[in-house]
């Protein structure tokens, strides 16, 4: 049924560290690098190689310039996939029971054979996490990489999402968010974690971890102090200079 | 979001042969035999040719008949289950009448309100909608109640009843549309919301995930024809509620000029319901710096 279950002890979920990360895209390419070979239907490009190219991804990085009061403008990467929420109304309004929440951990996924790619998940989700596969006719989301994270063929330092996994900077974390003792717990607390949308009322697991306060440059050049301005109240030859040219029709004041 | 053709074509016809079998199961009109057979034809034609339609915008439609099982929480499961029993009430009232001339009045009355029930069950699969503020809000379902059974009153020839519901249809839609103008806005989701990174200072879109288009662009951030929104409002008012309306009242046969009344009806309706999805705004849109 896609009545949510009661919530889950364990919350599976990602922490995603908006201070660290550089925009790479390494997570979108390992995502679908990943989940167009394993879990479900493959994630379909259309026109890959031509002048349209569009395709199914499970993982976008938006990039953002945020402007301050005061100061410079920031630049912030957004990496942004499912946020496996504890209210997921992309779960509730399913016609056929395809989306699901596990109630073991918390994950979101849908049942391929059951979707009838009517589409209307991808409406109730307030986040774009949802895509409906052009070629499949049938909704690909974020899996956390179910068949990654419990696959006991996989060596021990792989069974995490494969976005996670491959992070260069370091700014995803994976684990269970139900547990206040977890790293991923601590980490959020520590740092002011928090979630997309909060009035949507969807209460994600996913937490975006703010950027860090940009210190300030201090001023250290020692020349600096010489190249101040020139003196305006010159004398002599060269202030005599300074008036009649300023009196010349268009001279500076 | 995208104005479907397929979505479109089911609102509005559907909307017209549900509001028709509502009339029929009242006993509005009790026509027996052939009289009967032309009736629900139209009715079924154009109710069942509307769900057929709606179906062409499914990714998967040989699997429809799973969309059954989830009333309990699924407004679009509801609305399928709700289709199944009026069509089959309906169209036991309907043979009674066509082939025996019976009038099962309870049966009829059960299959109008059951109808009824597939337009409200439809309107709630926008008004639930939080992600789209424009359409959560009563005027949905009341507008697609309103034309469902003004269009149904005016097809089954109550002249005064469908020009009473279009009076009110008209001031009522006019509300759905300025209400909604604001709404989007009122609902408090913004770049800074949906980013957490409003704290800083303001967000803009700086660069988008990919060079290219994608299905939520597709499906969610449709900005094309909006410029020409308050032009087609008033086309819609015109076309589907002040002009059947005048035309119902002129001084000839009715039969005659309730074609031209029909078909202005239809084509204000089709518009209606373009510029219910055109102008509706999904928050996913915000990602990308766009409404």
């Amino acid at each position: 049924m896609t009545q949510l279950p009661p919530p889950s002890a364990k919350k599976l979920g990602l922490v995603i560290d908006l201070d660290t990360c550089v925009g790479c895209h390494a997570c979108v390419v390992s995502c679908k690098g990943w989940n167009t070979e394993n879990y479900g239907a493959p994630l379909s490009d259309q026109d890959p190689y031509g002048a349209n190219p569009s395709g199914t991804f499970l993982n976008r990085v938006h990039s953002y310039e945020v402007q301050p009061a005061q100061g410079e403008a920031q630049l912030i990467h957004f990496p942004k996939s499912c946020l496996h929420c504890e209210d997921a109304p992309c779960v509730t309004v399913c016609p056929t029971g395809a989306s699901y929440k596990r109630a073991e951990d918390g994950i979101v996924l849908v049942n391929e054979s059951d979707c009838i790619g009517c589409g209307l998940c991808a409406w109730a989700c307030p986040y774009g996490a949802r895509e409906l596969d052009a070629k499949e006719g049938v909704m690909k989301k974020c899996t956390l990489c179910v068949d990654r994270i419990y696959n006991e063929n996989l060596p021990e330092e792989d069974r995490q999402p494969a976005c996670v996994r491959t992070c260069p900077s370091g700014a995803r974390h994976f684990g269970d968010l139900g547990d206040p003792e977890s790293d991923v717990s601590k980490l959020v607390a520590e740092r002011g974690g928090f979630d997309l949308m909060p009035e949507q009322g969807t209460k994600p697991v996913n937490k975006y971890l703010p950027p860090r306060p940009k210190d300030a440059m201090p001023e250290f050049d020692v020349l600096a102090p010489y190249l101040e301005p020139i003196a305006s109240d010159g004398k002599g030859f060269v202030g005599w200079l300074d008036k009649a040219l300023s009196s010349l029709p268009g001279g500076a004041k | 979001m995208h104005p479907a053709a397929s979505v479109i074509i089911f609102n509005t016809f559907s909307g017209l042969g549900f509001g028709l079998l509502f009339w029929l199961g009242l006993g509005a009109l009790v026509p027996t035999g052939m009289g009967a057979f032309i009736w629900f034809t139209i009715a079924y034609s154009l109710a069942v040719g509307g769900l057929i339609a709606s179906t062409f915008h499914l990714g998967h439609p040989e699997r429809a008949i799973k969309a059954f099982s989830q009333w309990k929480t699924s407004w679009l499961s509801r609305e399928g289950i709700c289709a199944v029993f009026a069509l089959i009430v309906m169209a036991i009232y309907a043979a009674a009448l066509v082939f025996a001339g019976t009038h099962l009045a309870l049966i009829g009355i059960i299959g109008g309100i059951a109808s009824l029930g597939v337009v409200f069950t439809t309107s709630m699969i926008y008004a639930q909608m939080k992600t789209v503020p424009r359409w959560r809000h009563w005027t949905t379902p009341a507008m697609y109640l309103l034309l469902s059974i003004g269009g149904g009153a005016l097809l089954s020839g109550q002249i005064y009843i469908a020009a009473t519901l279009f009076v009110i249809g008209a001031v009522l839609q006019i509300f759905a549309w300025f209400s909604g103008d604001t709404r989007f806005k009122a609902s408090g989701t913004t770049m800074e919301t949906a980013t957490g990174l409003g704290d800083i200072g303001k967000v803009r879109a700086f660069e988008p995930p990919h060079t290219g288009t994608n299905y939520l662009m597709r499906e969610f951030i449709h900005q094309v024809g909006r410029k020409h929104a308050d032009k087609l409002r008033i086309i819609t008012i015109g076309l589907a509620f002040v002009l059947p309306a005048i035309l119902l009242f002129l001084p000839f046969n009715h039969h005659i000029m309730a074609i031209p009344a029909v078909l202005s009806h239809i084509v204000g309706v089709l518009t209606l319901r373009w510029l219910f999805f055109a102008q509706a705004e999904h928050v996913v849109g915000l990602y990308y710096g766009k409404r």
